[in-house]
């Protein structure tokens, strides 16, 4: 992945500058160690490294806005970071860069359940804003896989998604308000505990802007009460052909699942190994899950089982109990670390209009044939956004290259027949080089103007999202 | 071919046309879908309408999406929904009647005014629905933001920043939206004689419940009502449910009729108490508990709460500045209903601070620099 070089005369201020750094921060907050800030070389993309110049971790608003107005000064690039869980680089330092990290920002500011908001600053994690209001019935909705570690701040930039967003919604739907510091230091309040935006919506065009735009160090976020319980069921086909039918009939049959996975047949058996979930060893599996009372699930799951057995289902097995629930989810929560035992994998995020989903899981055995390598299939149906798994053997010089160039691939066949790059993890450096497959110019230049408007040196997290060479002219200047 | 006029209102009937009309308009353009939201600041400016770009490009109603030009009628894209069982999330509010206009509402305009009803408080603003745009910015270029899938986060979203702009960053071609399906069922719950700030509670305890209430408004003089949709018997569920839980604030009547159930909602999404009223109309948006303090610092003529009291409707005085009564109550108020007169002088859109507005201000010049995309409407 190229990377623009790194700027001499920031580099040659090095010393100068961290101590400029230190001036403004309190001591510890200031890393420029070569050992220490090593940690911070790479999120969790580990294909890419590099170390950055130094890394900085402000505890408020006010050291924040502090160390961007110096570097704004200094015109030195900062990369924002949240808690480095990015699978697409969108943390990854560049030499000349300051990382500056919103990890010891992580106090929930006010919570109010009447009005069903919570304020916290964003170096918390995801998970633990549900944990702030767990206990009073309430959860926040967006749920990305790494929500243990992930901090909202990272799910701002990229606008995470997760399982539920069929029902639920997407980072910037669940978004109401938030502080952001621009990079030339001013602190500006968008939104708050009430709803829609009374100009423009810059808070719309902020979240999922990948750290380009702001630092985003406080986030008032929606809250909703948890439904009363939840249930799936799982169903096994024979062709991914009938399971897409199936999925686009539930849709039709006006019930809302909060979850629909699909998984194909290699991901079942690699999951099956692995965690002996007693899934069928069949081409396409379904698990569909509902929400409300017990009697209201039983009959979301009756309408469900009465259309999947016209789709004369392989298998068909509702839950009953917390317990079968749970074995029937188990499979798939370990698709990952399944895989993870027996490859190396990368994890591929495009989203098809699902009607295509048959064609075009056809056309990535194809192609994965061509490269000689193997693909693993688990889809958030609801939505069509696909997680390709593509394995490799790290060990064997090539294999990575051969797997990105049929990522690649896939992500260009996930346009062509009208989906996109990325669901739901953002472009960063990983996907930045396909946008010209996705946009035309006009279309980047009009994203483009929106950077030079919060970010007219285009200082903030560099190189990401834009081709190196659609931005060249304005990051030069 | 050249744009057809007609009674002196540029229509262009293809994006191309569109496009080489803006390229060669030189002054002021009023932008327009069917003209029934005549919010903002006057524009003086030469009426450009995207009325004749309509028609449904896409609808799979399998995925729950549908790609329609935005000349296209709001109602035809109801219909079209309905006839799968399906609907627009967000219940687009119909201006017509408050406003007293008669045009026919367009989804460029709904989008434009990121036009939202009573189920904004469960499923989301018209801009929380919309995954696709295609606009003409102010220099004649054509540009395509998100697309046909629900999620999408490849590159910035442009398509936020396009809802509710009110045509002041480009002019809208196509949009794309994700859908639901329609309930089998629905139900209104009634409690009678409320005071407003009694009546907030009542709809909180209703809000955070589990019962996905779907609307909560409170009519002073005409009741508290709850809304809960979905299949017959979770509907019947639920109503027991909430009756019981809002047992301390009375006996909840439930309708269960679907026309009474349809009707009801659409006067409170088209605040019809309002309709052929004298006055102002001034739209805020506030934190739910601090609506009954909009309405005792406005001293208005009359009010209704929806979105559990965060959006409070008020007739007022015609002239009055509303927002010198609210004073510093976080959230912000729009005047939607005046006389052109009133709307010039006081500011529609609620004045925003210095470096917000100078981003706006920012991206109004990088999108349309020579400045002729309803100009002044939203921002001085």
């Amino acid at each position: 992945m190229e990377m623009p070089i790194a700027d001499v005369r920031v580099l040659n201020r090095r010393e100068r500058l961290v101590a400029g750094l230190r001036a403004i921060l309190p001591g510890d907050a200031v890393i420029d160690d070569v050992a220490e800030t090593r940690a911070y070389e790479c999120d969790a993309l580990t294909a890419y490294r590099c170390p950055p110049m130094a890394v900085v971790l402000p505890r408020s608003t006010s050291e924040v806005a502090a160390v961007l107005r110096f570097c704004h000064d200094e015109g030195v690039p900062v990369v924002p970071r949240g808690a480095g869980t990015s699978l697409a680089g969108g943390a990854l330092p560049t030499a000349d860069c300051v990382i500056l990290g919103v990890a010891r920002m992580t106090e929930v500011l006010e919570t109010d359940l009447d009005n069903r908001f919570i304020r916290v600053e964003t170096g918390r994690t995801n998970l633990s804003v549900t944990g702030a209001v767990e206990e009073d019935g309430f959860f926040y909705a967006p749920d990305p896989s790494s929500q243990l570690a992930c901090a909202i701040a990272g799910n701002i930039a990229m606008n995470s998604g997760g399982a539920h967003c069929l029902k639920y919604g997407v980072t910037t739907n669940n978004l109401l308000g938030a502080t952001v510091v621009l990079m030339d230091g001013t602190v500006i309040t968008l939104g708050g505990a009430h709803l829609d935006a009374p100009g423009l919506d810059l808070l719309g065009v902020i979240c999922g802007s990948e750290g380009q735009l702001g630092v985003v160090t406080e986030a008032t976020l929606r809250i909703l009460p948890k439904p009363e319980g939840a249930r799936p069921v799982l169903m096994g086909f024979d062709s991914s052909e009938v399971a897409g039918e199936c999925v686009g009939d539930i849709i039709r049959a006006g019930i809302l699942p909060v979850a629909i996975e699909f998984m194909d047949r290699p991901c079942i058996r690699a999951c099956e190994a692995f965690a002996h979930a007693g899934y069928p060893d069949c081409e396409a599996l379904l698990i569909v899950e509902v929400e409300g009372s017990d009697a209201e699930i039983d009959a979301q799951l009756e309408a469900i089982t009465a259309i999947a057995r016209r789709h004369n289902p392989v298998a068909l097995r509702e839950s009953g109990s917390a317990e079968e629930s749970a074995a029937i989810w188990k499979g798939r929560k370990s698709a990952f670390g399944a895989m993870g035992q027996i490859n190396d994998y990368i994890c591929l995020d495009g989203t098809i209009p699902i009607g295509e989903l048959p064609g075009v899981l056809r056309r990535i055995g194809d192609l994965a044939r061509g490269y000689g390598l193997e693909v693993a299939n688990v889809f958030h149906a609801g939505d069509g956004n696909m997680h390709p798994l593509i394995l490799f053997n790290a060990n064997q010089p090539g294999e990575l290259e051969k797997a990105e160039d049929l990522g690649a691939d896939i992500l260009r066949l996930c346009v062509e027949v009208g989906g996109c790059l990325s669901g739901e993890h953002g472009v960063g450096v990983e996907k930045r080089d396909l946008m010209t497959d996705q946009y035309a110019a006009e279309d980047l230049e009009a994203q483009m103007r929106v950077k030079d408007a919060f970010d007219p040196k285009w200082l903030l997290n560099p190189a990401k999202v834009f081709p190196l060479a659609v931005s060249a002219s304005r990051r030069a200047a | 071919m050249t744009p057809t006029r007609k009674d002196t209102v540029m229509q262009p009937t293809s994006e191309a046309d569109l496009a080489e009309a803006i390229r060669g308009a030189n002054g002021a353009l009023a932008i327009r879908g069917g003209g029934t939201r005549p919010l903002g600041r006057p524009v003086a400016g030469e009426a450009l309408s995207t009325a004749a770009l309509s028609g449904v490009r896409l609808y799979e109603p399998g995925a729950l999406t549908l790609v329609v030009g935005a000349g296209t009628p709001v109602a035809e894209v109801e219909a079209l929904l309905a006839s799968e069982n399906q609907r627009l999330p967000f219940e687009p509010m119909d201006h017509r009647g408050l406003t007293g206009t008669d045009g026919i509402p367009t989804v460029g305009g709904m989008v434009a005014a990121n036009a939202s009803g009573p189920r904004r408080v469960q499923a989301g603003a018209c801009r929380d629905s919309m995954i696709g745009v295609r606009f003409v910015d102010g220099t004649g270029a054509v540009v395509k933001n998100g697309g046909r899938v629900m999620k999408n986060v490849t590159g910035y979203d442009l398509v936020k920043l396009l809802a509710g702009s009110w045509g002041t960053l480009g002019v809208l071609t196509e949009v794309g939206f994700k859908l639901l399906p329609a309930p089998a069922a629905a139900a209104t719950l009634r409690l009678a004689d409320l005071d407003d700030a009694t009546a907030v509670r009542a709809m909180a305890s209703a809000l955070t419940s589990p019962f996905e209430v779907s609307g909560a408004a409170h009519l002073p003089g005409a009741g508290t009502f709850l809304r809960l949709e979905g299949l017959e018997a979770q509907v019947a569920y639920r109503a027991g449910r909430l009756v019981d839980r809002l047992a301390p604030f009375g006996r909840a009547e439930v309708e269960r009729a679907p026309a009474a159930v349809a009707a009801r909602w659409a006067a409170i999404r088209d605040v019809a108490t309002f309709h052929g009223t004298p006055g102002d109309v001034w739209r805020v948006s506030v934190k739910p508990s601090d609506g009954p303090l909009v309405a005792a610092r406005a001293q208005a003529d009359a009010v209704q709460y929806d979105w559990g009291g965060g959006l409070v409707w008020l007739r007022m005085p015609e002239g009055t500045d509303l927002r010198a009564r609210l004073g510093d109550l976080p959230g912000h108020a729009t005047l939607v209903r005046a006389t052109a007169e009133t709307r010039a002088r006081l500011a529609p859109f609620p004045p925003e601070p210095a470096p917000v507005a100078a981003l706006a201000s920012a991206l109004r010049a990088k999108f349309d620099p020579r400045g002729i995309l309803n100009p002044g409407l939203m921002a001085p």
